[in-house]
This record gives structure tokens, C-alpha cells and sequence, in this order.
């Protein structure tokens, strides 16, 4: 008797793994390890199964048996390969897992096709979600993927002079009467606020600057009221700024508050938190090339380039945009990061996109970037 | 134990028949803190006395007749005391106990960091003590100085309110450390607020083409009334031109505030720092 259950378990488990190897391999349409139910085909006869094929070794970090899924006509060697999907220099990518992939085809002829793979990738900083387009030939029975020239960013040796700009914070000592001999927090000041509704939630979104003359980390909070004074909701601006602001300097932020309507909300309270803080001018980040255009997809991405002025790497950036429309007021505010490290005197691409419902109020746009390197706070 | 004597002296004021006549216990109406005092009893025998004050409770057996000795130590607490006498009935008296002359004062002053010729920026307030730290409500004069370097700004006697005395001025004119100096008969403190310089003003920019785009610098970054923009400012850079848009904010570093950006067309280069705009800068094709 007291075997029964275990056996029953054992046998539907059992059951279960059967029928899901099964269902797998049944999807149509959509490839891929979304249903973590990806089988390796070493035969691979389809693009749809070549490309998968080199997506699972990739994933499972099996680079060998990778690069027999790639075309010899690929101009690549297998340290580019490694280092394009692993990333290098302590960038976002290299603390970064493939989790899953979608691919379509654009175009297949008997000989050739061009696919699109939505990847998803798990970071540290949250899901991110990247586009690729592989080019696909058959060679005899097979197909096998054709990668183009991957370019490792490689820096010449030189020497770049940095005026060293910091600023340190001296606490005082416990021994002040009522705190009179401290240092007063820095004076920030949010300069614009507007509360839009999305199909998420509702948005707080505007900018902050920094007045003073000493570094500030900032983060700002907005409550929603109700008619009755009663709070909805409070939320701040998490990751949607740039926390630490060097005198002057201007943030974008972007409160969400999912699933609530602005209907409902009466008054917005904003309210700035700023404190003091150690930190330095460099390294200088330049967005180069900014312009917005739609990519293949239909979609408005604003495009451009992080280059990186300084001598230092900068191993994640963090692009923060504020979008205007034509009376200069912030109609949106996006964010996204940049998985390849920025090497000295380099630049590396960035996109950001643009809400459809957004995006032909776009008159102009403000890019700042947040960076981490490591070993720097 | 302080507790039960308080339980005990609010019983014997309630269950004790309180006569209370002042011919039969006299008490000083007020006393400074730290000085001795002393209370007249009529009658003879013996009786209970209880004092009990701000931080201060004691039972003792007196006799009547007799003066009662209250000692300093006892009165250093400002405020409200009682005392009571009981035999088979209670006999109360109350009296003030005031702070003593001002030994030290509390001097706060606000903010620690101002940008210059800012109206009513500066305030301080000072609180008298005396030496058992007894807020001092008696008026006293406290003098408030203002010093930048070795010029004054702002001089000002003020009477204490209520054991208060605060000023508020506007900021100077020049960037720098600015002593403010509270002083009362001999007591004085410091304290300094650093001036700082304010927004910039006529930020302009001048730029030269670069074999790999175009160098923009501005000229030395001053706020209206001349005063040098600290180092670290960001100043944003925006250049436009037919194809697009680069930005680069780069910190003020010796006063001047450098970008290089990648534009080869012909180029609008504007500048801001923070709220302020500076000029524009025209910029002809790379030949």
C-alpha cells in the first residue's frame, strides 16, 4: 500500500516528460527554448533547425560542436565567436545567460534564408531582450549558419592624459551640537513633471537637475492621490534616472505605476530625495550620431553611439532618454543597456525604442548615460 | 524611587488637610540655579519635608522652627519646584528656580553651502545656556558677525526672545569661506558657510574642426558676479547636424569645459549648463 503513491508519481512524472518532448517537437511558428523543451537535431535539414541548432550550443556554451552548425564561407575564428556571445571586459553581457529565443524567417529560397532571432537574455540588471539577423545557406544536405566578420574592439597602446576630478566626503564627528557643524544636502530641483496613462499603468515622467556644486545621488518618489487626499500609490523612479548627478547635470525619470489609471488619480505628490556623495567627473561619455529612424520592424529607434573620451573602461552603460514634443514638455523617458563594454577612446552602438503611441509627438531628445566600471564607485 | 516619592507627596497632598498659609512656610519666589536657598517654618516638633523639582525628588525629617537648607546641587534644574511640609497636616509652597548667567550657547547656522548674492540665504540662531545647560529666557545680547576674508559683511546686536536670538542675511557677492561669528559677553562660536559660485553666465563656447570631428571648448566659465564656476560643472555640448544629433556633458576641469565630437557635415553646436543656454556655434562642412 504504501508504495502506491510514489509509483503513481514516478509514472505520471514519467508521463509528463514523454508528452512534453513530444508537444515540443510539434511547435510550429516559433522555435526556439522558450518552453525550455529545445532538442539538438544533428542533421540539421531546415534553416529553422540549423539556426536552432547553433542557438542551443550557444546557450549551453558548447562552442565546438558550434561552430560545426557555422558555414566555412564564415569569416570568424572561434575566439571572436566565444567573445561575441560571452562579451569581454567585464561588460553587462559577460555577467549575462542566453534564456531563450524566438526566431522567424524573413526570406527562404531552396538554397538560402535569412532569419530574425528575438534573444532573451538574463542579466543582472533584468531581462533584456536583443534582435539578431542570421544569414542561413545549405551546403549539400545541411544548412549551416554564415556569420560575418566579427570585430573584437581592440584599443591601441597609448597614454591619455585625465585631469583627475573627484570629489570625497569628509563625515563630521558625533561630538556637533545638534548636527550644526554638517554638510547640508545637495539642492536639487525637478524641473519638469508630466503624468501620461499607458497601456501598463500610469507614468510620472519629467527631469531633475542637480543646482548645487557638489555631487548629488538622487531619487525621486511620486505618490498618487485620490479625490479625497487618500494615497493610491507611491513608487520612485528605481533604474529610470541617472542616480548620481554632477553639479548641473540633467536627469531624465520615469515613475510606473502598473495598472492604475489616471482617472482615478486626483494629484500627483513628487518628492526629491538628494544626498551627498563621493564621486567622479570621469570618465566623459559622448552619444554621438543621434537620430531617430524606424528600423526593419516598423518601430521609431532612436540610434546612436556611446563614445568613451576617457582613458578608462567603462564595462556597462546605461543610455536615459527624455523625449520632446513640440512645446519642449517630456512626452516619454526610456532606458536601455548597453551589453558591450566601452574601451578607451571607443565607441560601441546603442538603440533605444519608441512607443508607437509616442512616437509622432517626437520633436527633439536629451540622452544622458549612467555608467559602471568596476573597482570605481 | 523617585517615582514612589512623587506616588507619596500627590497622596499626602490629597489625603493630608492642606492648610497652605504662608506665615507657615515661607519660600523664595525665585532662585537662580546652583545657589543655595533656604525656607522659614513656623511651629516646633518635627515634621516631613519634601522637595520635589525638574529632575529632583528628597524626603527629609526637619524641624520646625528651623530654617530648611536647600542646597545648589539641588536646584540646578530650571523650572517649577515644590516643597512640603507635613505633620498631622501638610503645609506646600512652590517656588521658580531661573537659569544662571550664560556659560555656553547653542549656535546653529544654516545653510553650509550658498551660492552668492542670494537674498535672505544666511541665517543663524544661537541659544543661550547657562553652565547646568538651562535654556537662559532672561534677554541677552548676542552679536552676529559676518566675515568674508577680512571684510565685513554683516554686523548685527540682537536681544534674545524667549532664549532665541537668530539673524538672516543675504549671501556675498565673492565665492569663498564666509565666518560667522556669534559671541555673548565673553562666549563666542564659529561657524562657516561656504560661498559658492552661482549658475554661469554668458557661457560661451568657440570650436575648431579636428581631423576626427570638431573640438569645442568654452571660454572660462564664470557665474554674473565673476566668481569662477567650480570645477566638475557639467556643461552639455549638443551638436547638430543634417544626419543627427551627439551630445557629450563634460565637467568644467581649470575653469574650462572641453568635448570632442564626431560631426563632419556642416554643424550647429550649442551649450547649457543646467537650466542656462549659452551661444550658438556655427561650424562649415569638413572641407
Amino acid at each position: 500500500m504504501k508504495f502506491i503513491l510514489p509509483i503513481i508519481l514516478v509514472v505520471a512524472t514519467a508521463a509528463l516528460m514523454v508528452l512534453g518532448l513530444f508537444v515540443g517537437g510539434q511547435a510550429h511558428g516559433t522555435i526556439g527554448i522558450a518552453a525550455g523543451s529545445a532538442v539538438y537535431t544533428p542533421q540539421a535539414s531546415t534553416p529553422e533547425q540549423a539556426l536552432k541548432n547553433l542557438l542551443v550550443d550557444v546557450q549551453r556554451r558548447n562552442w565546438d560542436r558550434a561552430l560545426t552548425d557555422v558555414s566555412k564561407s564564415s569569416i570568424t575564428d572561434k575566439q571572436a565567436f566565444i567573445q561575441d556571445w560571452t562579451g569581454s571586459n567585464g561588460s553587462l553581457r559577460s555577467f549575462s545567460s542566453l534564456e531563450g529565443f524566438e526566431s522567424r524567417p524573413l526570406h527562404i529560397t531552396s538554397d538560402e534564408a535569412q532569419m530574425r532571432v528575438r534573444l532573451h537574455w538574463a542579466t543582472p540588471v533584468g531581462p533584456l531582450e536583443d534582435v539578431r539577423d542570421f544569414h542561413l545557406i545549405r551546403e549539400g544536405d545541411l544548412w549551416k549558419t554564415v556569420l560575418p566578420k566579427i570585430q573584437v574592439p581592440s584599443v591601441p597602446a597609448q597614454v591619455i592624459p585625465v585631469t583627475y576630478l573627484r570629489w570625497d566626503l569628509v563625515s563630521g564627528g558625533g561630538a556637533d551640537e545638534w548636527g550644526s557643524k554638517n554638510v547640508d544636502a545637495p539642492h536639487v530641483r525637478i524641473i519638469s513633471m508630466n503624468a501620461v496613462d499607458s497601456a501598463e499603468g500610469a507614468l510620472v515622467m519629467g527631469e531633475v537637475v542637480n543646482e548645487d556644486t557638489v555631487p548629488a545621488f538622487v531619487n525621486v518618489n511620486a505618490t498618487l492621490l485620490d479625490g479625497a487626499g487618500s494615497t493610491i500609490d507611491d513608487e520612485t523612479s528605481f533604474d529610470k534616472i541617472n542616480h548620481i548627478l554632477l553639479p548641473k547635470q540633467v536627469s531624465p525619470y520615469r515613475i510606473d505605476f502598473p495598472n492604475i489609471s489616471l482617472k482615478n488619480v486626483k494629484s500627483v505628490r513628487m518628492d526629491q530625495k538628494a544626498t551627498l556623495v563621493p564621486a567622479s567627473a570621469d570618465p566623459v561619455i559622448g552619444v554621438m550620431n543621434q537620430k531617430i529612424e524606424s528600423d526593419l520592424q516598423g518601430k521609431s529607434v532612436l540610434h546612436g553611439d556611446l563614445f568613451n573620451q576617457s582613458g578608462q573602461t567603462v564595462n556597462i552603460s546605461h543610455v536615459i532618454v527624455s523625449f520632446y514634443d513640440n512645446n519642449a514638455k517630456v512626452v516619454w523617458v526610456a532606458d536601455g543597456y548597453e551589453d558591450r563594454a566601452l574601451l578607451p577612446q571607443s565607441s560601441e552602438p546603442f538603440a533605444v525604442e519608441i512607443p508607437k503611441s509616442v512616437a509622432p509627438k517626437v520633436q527633439n531628445f536629451h540622452v544622458v548615460v549612467d555608467q559602471y566600471s568596476l573597482g570605481r564607485s | 524611587m523617585h517615582r514612589l516619592l512623587l506616588i507619596g507627596a500627590a497622596l499626602c497632598l490629597v489625603a493630608c488637610p492642606v492648610t497652605g498659609e504662608a506665615q507657615d512656610l515661607r519660600v523664595p519666589a525665585s532662585v537662580i540655579a546652583g545657589d543655595d536657598a533656604t525656607i522659614s517654618t513656623a511651629g516646633s516638633g518635627k515634621a516631613t519635608f519634601y522637595l520635589l523639582g525638574p529632575g529632583v525628588s528628597r524626603k527629609s525629617e526637619v524641624n520646625l522652627g528651623e530654617e530648611i537648607r536647600l542646597r545648589g546641587q539641588e536646584l540646578r534644574n530650571a523650572g517649577d519646584y515644590l516643597v512640603l511640609v507635613c505633620t498631622e497636616t501638610c503645609h506646600s509652597g512652590t517656588f521658580y528656580v531661573i537659569a544662571a548667567k550664560p556659560a555656553s550657547f547653542a549656535f546653529l547656522v544654516h545653510p553650509s553651502r550658498v551660492p552668492v548674492g542670494l537674498g535672505d540665504a544666511v541665517s543663524g540662531v544661537a541659544f543661550p545656556f547657562d553652565q547646568f545647560h538651562n535654556l537662559v529666557l532672561a534677554p541677552v545680547t548676542v552679536t552676529f558677525q559676518l566675515t568674508a576674508g577680512d571684510k565685513s559683511l554683516f554686523s548685527k546686536q540682537v536681544r534674545t526672545q524667549n532664549g532665541v536670538a537668530w539673524f538672516r542675511t543675504a549671501s556675498g557677492k565673492s565665492a569663498g569661506l564666509l565666518q560667522v561669528v556669534a559671541s555673548l559677553d565673553d562666549l563666542s562660536a564659529k561657524r562657516a558657510v561656504q560661498q559658492v559660485a552661482s549658475d554661469p553666465c554668458n557661457l560661451r563656447i568657440t570650436g575648431q574642426r579636428i581631423p576626427n570631428g570638431i573640438l569645442v571648448q568654452t571660454e572660462p566659465v564664470h557665474d554674473c558676479a565673476g566668481n569662477v564656476v567650480p570645477d566638475g560643472t557639467i556643461v552639455t555640448f549638443s551638436a547638430t547636424e543634417a544626419n543627427g544629433k551627439s551630445t557629450v556633458d563634460a565637467p568644467i576641469k581649470q575653469g574650462i569645459a572641453r568635448a570632442q565630437i564626431e560631426a563632419s557635415g556642416a554643424t550647429v553646436v550649442s551649450v547649457a549648463s543646467g537650466v542656462v543656454m549659452g551661444n550658438e556655434l556655427r561650424m562649415e562642412a569638413k572641407p
